[in-house]
């Protein structure tokens, strides 16, 4: 069951960008920021290590001629999430 | 031994990060409920401020048994209006004040996410509603009127309540029944609408106050 236990999701940030982007269709960056109380280059390292692994698909558009960075969740993502989810369920009924 | 207790309550916490962000990214949750106090208050003001007007000048039942316009109806219903508007601005800035305070302890924004869509979702059947009974005033079907704006208020609680504290969901299948009591007890619209805006949102804010508020206040 340990293998389940996902490393990629072992930071306090990702964690918090996967549970926020699970329960949402999608979230932009300053949203992220703001619910995880994080710096701007922490954050950004964070969700590049999610894009890599590619459980988080990113979208640049412009609000006026404001860029404006959204993230959403990747079936794989999603699925690498609740695989460990139900990997810590487990560890904690032990 | 001691390094898997150590495990597990990492394991906790890890969960416990999780359900609060999933909780905090998707609801508003800096409501207050105190202001559901003050809104019953100023209701049942308003409802006392009608009632003697309406008596002073004619009879109660009879104007909200009535269907129809004429002068006597028309000097009601643009009294009604002007009182009902002005229990809805208090209310509604009051709930604004004591909203933005509970924000800061809360850590959360006025212009987050959530808070829009919280507003959004409340304000599509509160309007929708709120342009039914005008319409239906206008008509001089006074006594649906009071039963209309319970209804759609309760509808407005349910659809709200995906998006902020659940418990205003019961809060708002409550205003639904009493809503079609009043609808089907006519000529009472008056005492309906105080006991829904009136009393039970004093009941519920005091609920919901002490449930999520007296702790942090303390």
């Amino acid at each position: 069951m340990l293998e389940n236990y996902n490393k990629a999701f072992e930071s306090r940030i990702r964690l918090g960008v996967m549970s926020v982007l699970m329960v949402n269709e999608s979230a932009d960056f300053s949203t992220l920021k703001s619910l995880l109380e994080v710096t701007d280059g922490n954050l950004a390292s964070h969700l590049k290590a999610l894009e890599e692994n590619e459980y988080v698909e990113v979208s640049k558009q412009f609000i006026g001629r404001k860029p404006n960075t959204t993230y959403k969740v990747t079936p794989f993502g999603r699925k690498a999430f609740e695989e460990h989810l139900k990997a810590l369920e487990t560890l904690l009924k032990k | 031994m001691h390094d898997k207790v150590l495990c597990m309550g990492n394991h906790l916490e890890e969960l416990k990060e999780i359900r609060s962000m999933m909780q905090k990214s998707t609801r508003f949750i800096s409501l207050s409920g105190l202001s559901g106090i003050f809104a019953g208050v100023y209701a049942l003001i308003g409802a006392f401020v009608a009632y003697q007007y309406l008596e002073f000048y004619g009879n109660i039942r009879q104007f909200f048994a009535s269907v129809g316009l004429n002068t006597l109806n028309n000097k009601f219903i643009f009294f009604l209006i002007i009182d009902a508007s002005t229990v809805l601005v208090l209310a509604l800035g009051t709930s604004f004040f004591l909203t933005a305070r509970n924000i800061k302890k809360n850590n959360e924004s006025m212009f987050s996410p959530t808070a829009i869509r919280l507003v959004i979702n409340m304000m599509i059947p509160l309007v929708v509603g709120g342009v039914f009974s005008l319409i239906l005033l206008s008509y001089g079907y006074i006594g649906l009127v009071a039963p209309s704006m319970l209804i759609f208020y309760g509808l407005a609680l349910i659809n709200a309540s995906s998006y902020t504290i659940r418990d205003i969901r019961y809060l708002g299948y409550l205003e639904i029944l009493i809503g079609f009591i009043a609808l089907l007890d006519s000529g009472n619209g008056l005492f309906y609408w105080s006991l829904g805006f009136g009393v039970l949102h004093i009941v519920y804010g005091t609920y919901m106050y002490f449930k999520y508020e007296y702790k942090k206040d303390a």
